[in-house]
């Protein structure tokens, strides 16, 4: 008795964990969502109704407009498909006897009242693939406004973005732990003086805000020439990465067993040789982990981009931000361009989480 | 790209190669050898460099040389400088070889981040364009002007609400989720925003809160809106009305970092000992007091962590007021400011002294890093 109440409590309690997540979980989702179906919709349909209205659901339908002759006073009560009332009453929607409604269309003077009915709609959708190709594409787009004048507008150019955003992300990946996971050898396993303090430097500077380094750094690159240029920000990116990068791969290494290393070292192997025939491949995991990592960091960044590449080879999130900034009610494109930016790093993430997890574990250690 | 290599072409046999490897054994050769390969690499770098100065090619050829040129350059740099440091007698190359390994680390951490510590404190001390000492000027401007004690008091806000609801609630669904079946898909789900840029996350927040204006026939397309008129009230232009929008802003960290509050969490929750929940249970406790007298004592160390993390996240948060308000409409913060001060009104002192003030902000955890550390490594 005592077992099965104990039981049907459980069920209870497990059932209110599993409804308060998935209230969380749709809250959580509905973000990503409603700019996911709006990058797919024609930018009329856009600006005309919400996203979720592409969901079948029952609206109202404008089915006639009836224009009143000049016969009818308006400023007393006056009748409409048999039903009377005043205009203040029509202008904010009357409803007749079978459920339609019927509401004022524009100011009194354009005696039109619209008559519309409640109906299913949403079955047929207008989705387009056209805010994608508009935006990846750097094609020049022309078309007349209003007033008869021809716009010529520069497409985004979001594919050119991507490319700079991967010219950025691997090199900036790859040479940080590359360096990184030679300083960690070092640190490991060689003796130099020195070694303590400069590691200990090395775990302060891991929360140092890199805007400390903008103004200066910029300086140099501006007298090297190096602004703009690739070089400029993967060595930047290097040099915001290390200390991380250091960190997490010297932990990893100073565990490898020590008897490994000296045997070889009996057999007459060099520092080199054992840290890339040996060192190396035993890292692999932990070199996973902060190359997870590092790419989602550069991929996703915002202010070093900003600053040492600027406008000249400009990566996916400065080309977004800029569209933001520059066509901020243009929704078809500021969603189809963030989902192009979201779409590699969500693939990298969903693909390795196990190794990210681990990774953002170790270097959480720091705090 | 290609190394040169030395080889003799010549099929006329073994005397010709014999006479060259006896010419690189002597010392002559050694040194030539050791200044010519040093200088064919630096070519073959400098080359790479100035092709991607000049910019010409096809963009997708400069992405492909930009990658080849850069990681390869790394690689070719270190084993060019211990192949050199090798040549050296076996006293010097010993002494010498762990600077190979730990110097290039070093050199770019002291260029990117131990030097321009001071170098910002020096500028933080001269005017705007760096000519002249101007003594305090820039911190009172840091500590009194109103724009500055705007962005504390922002920054205070996202600090405390940021934080704490990430917090709390990626304690909440570490708690819920690891008692379901379904666990490893809600947590999926909490995780995903981490893998959106914060300009991505921008663009998402900013279509919600969006505001179309007033008149007759207007449907609102922004969620919030759409929710608020549902419920009868009149929309809003929610991103410009102060302080409210300081919190719309915030909700976005809140979405992007409860999943990593969660993740971590939820592994410290898998080590609480099932045997002392159980024997908790028995005595009587609720689940809730089980989890505040057993598991939050006993994931304590974590939750500091996490806590710590997301502070310092909190404190130097950029992206997403900038992309969402630019800093307009009381949503300024520390490092908007800075952004401002140092890019848009060229004020290198200004911009210096804010730095500093974001760097005194976090010196506390560097301090406790530190602590802890020496604490571990004792006998390093």
């Amino acid at each position: 008795m005592a077992k099965k109440t104990l039981k049907t409590a459980k069920e209870k309690s497990a059932f209110w964990n599993n409804f308060i997540l998935i209230v969380i979980c749709v809250i959580w989702l509905i973000p990503i969502l409603g700019i996911l179906i709006t990058s797919f919709r024609p930018s009329e349909d856009i600006f005309r109704s919400g996203w979720w209205q592409v969901f079948p659901h029952k609206e109202n339908v404008e089915v006639e407009r009836i224009v009143l002759p000049e016969s009818v006073d308006l400023d007393g009560p006056f009748e409409i498909l048999g039903k009377t009332a005043t205009f203040e009453e029509f202008r904010n929607t009357v409803e007749l006897d079978d459920g339609r409604l019927i509401s004022w269309y524009g100011n009194k003077r354009t005696r039109t009242a619209i008559v519309s009915e409640r109906r299913w709609v949403g079955f047929a959708t207008n989705l387009t693939l056209k805010n994608y190709s508009d935006v990846i594409g750097g094609k020049t787009i022309s078309y007349k406004n209003a007033e008869g004048q021809t716009i010529t507008r520069t497409g985004n150019n979001l594919g050119g973005a991507f490319l700079n955003s991967l010219a950025v992300t691997i090199p900036g990946t790859i040479i940080p732990i590359l360096i990184a996971a030679f300083a960690a050898f070092g640190f490991a396993w060689l003796e130099f003086p020195g070694r303590n303090i400069i590691f200990t430097i090395i775990v302060a500077l891991l929360v140092v805000p890199l805007q400390i380094a903008l103004v200066p750094v910029l300086k140099d690159y501006v007298s090297m020439g190096l602004n703009g240029t690739f070089l400029g920000i993967w060595l930047a990116h290097t040099g915001f990465g290390l200390p991380l990068a250091t960190y997490l791969l010297f932990n990893y290494i100073s565990t490898i067993p020590r008897e490994l290393l000296e045997s070889s070292y009996i057999d007459g192997a060099s520092n080199f040789t054992i840290f890339t025939k040996l060192i190396l491949p035993l890292s692999v995991p932990a070199l996973a982990s902060f190359a997870i990592f590092q790419f989602l960091w550069l991929w996703n960044d915002y202010l070093v981009a900003l600053v040492f590449l600027g406008e000249k080879n400009q990566t996916v999130t400065i080309a977004v931000a800029s569209l933001v900034g520059e066509k901020g009610q243009d929704w078809h494109l500021m969603t189809s361009a963030a989902f192009v930016s979201m779409i590699l790093p969500l693939l990298v993430f969903l693909g390795l989480q196990r190794y990210f997890v681990r990774g953002m574990m170790a270097g959480s250690v720091k705090g | 790209m290609s190394v040169v290599e030395a080889k003799a072409p010549t099929p006329d046999g073994n005397n010709r190669i014999n006479k060259i490897l006896t010419w690189f054994g002597t010392t002559l050769g050694q040194i030539l050898v050791s200044i010519f390969v040093p200088a064919m690499t630096f070519l073959v770098l400098w080359q790479g460099y100035l092709f991607l100065q000049r910019a010409q090619a096809p963009q997708i050829v400069q992405v492909l040389v930009a990658i080849v040129w850069g990681v390869g350059g790394v690689a070719l740099l270190y084993v060019v400088t211990n192949w050199l440091v090798m040549k050296l007698p076996k006293r010097a190359s010993r002494v010498l070889q762990p600077f190979v390994f730990v110097g290039p680390a070093v050199a770019i951490m002291a260029w990117f981040l131990a030097i321009p510590v001071f170098r910002s404190l020096i500028a933080s001390f001269r005017n705007y364009l760096g000519t002249e000492w101007v003594g305090f000027d820039n911190y009172i401007f840091a500590f009194t002007d109103p724009r500055m004690l705007e962005t504390f008091r922002n920054n205070l806000l996202w600090l405390v609400f940021g934080t704490a609801f990430s917090v709390g609630l990626g304690l909440l669904i570490a708690t819920l989720a690891d008692r379901t079946r379904a666990e490893v898909i809600y947590k999926s789900i909490i995780f995903t925003p981490m893998a959106i840029s914060f300009v991505g996350a921008g663009v998402i927040w900013k279509f919600i809160y969006t505001y179309k204006g007033t008149g007759v026939g207007i449907q609102e397309i922004g969620l919030l809106n759409a929710i608020v008129t549902a419920l009868g009230g009149t929309p809003q232009p929610w991103l410009s009305l102060s302080p409210w929008n300081n919190f719309l802003l915030i909700i976005i960290m809140i979405w992007l970092q409860t999943g990593y509050a969660m993740v971590i969490l939820s592994s410290a929750i898998k080590g609480v000992p099932a045997e002392l929940l159980e024997a908790a249970r028995i005595d009587g406790a609720s689940e809730i007091k089980a989890f505040f007298s057993i598991i939050v004592p006993y994931i304590k160390g974590t939750l500091l962590t996490v806590t710590t993390t997301i502070v310092i996240f909190s404190l130097k948060t950029f992206d997403i007021v900038r992309v969402m308000t630019g800093g307009n409409n009381g949503t300024n913060v520390i490092a908007n400011e800075f952004y401002l001060q140092s890019f848009t009104y060229n004020d290198a002192g200004k911009a210096s002294a804010i730095a500093i003030v974001l760097l005194l902000l976090v010196t506390p955890i560097i301090f406790n890093n530190v602590r802890q550390f020496s604490k571990s490594r004792r006998g390093f």
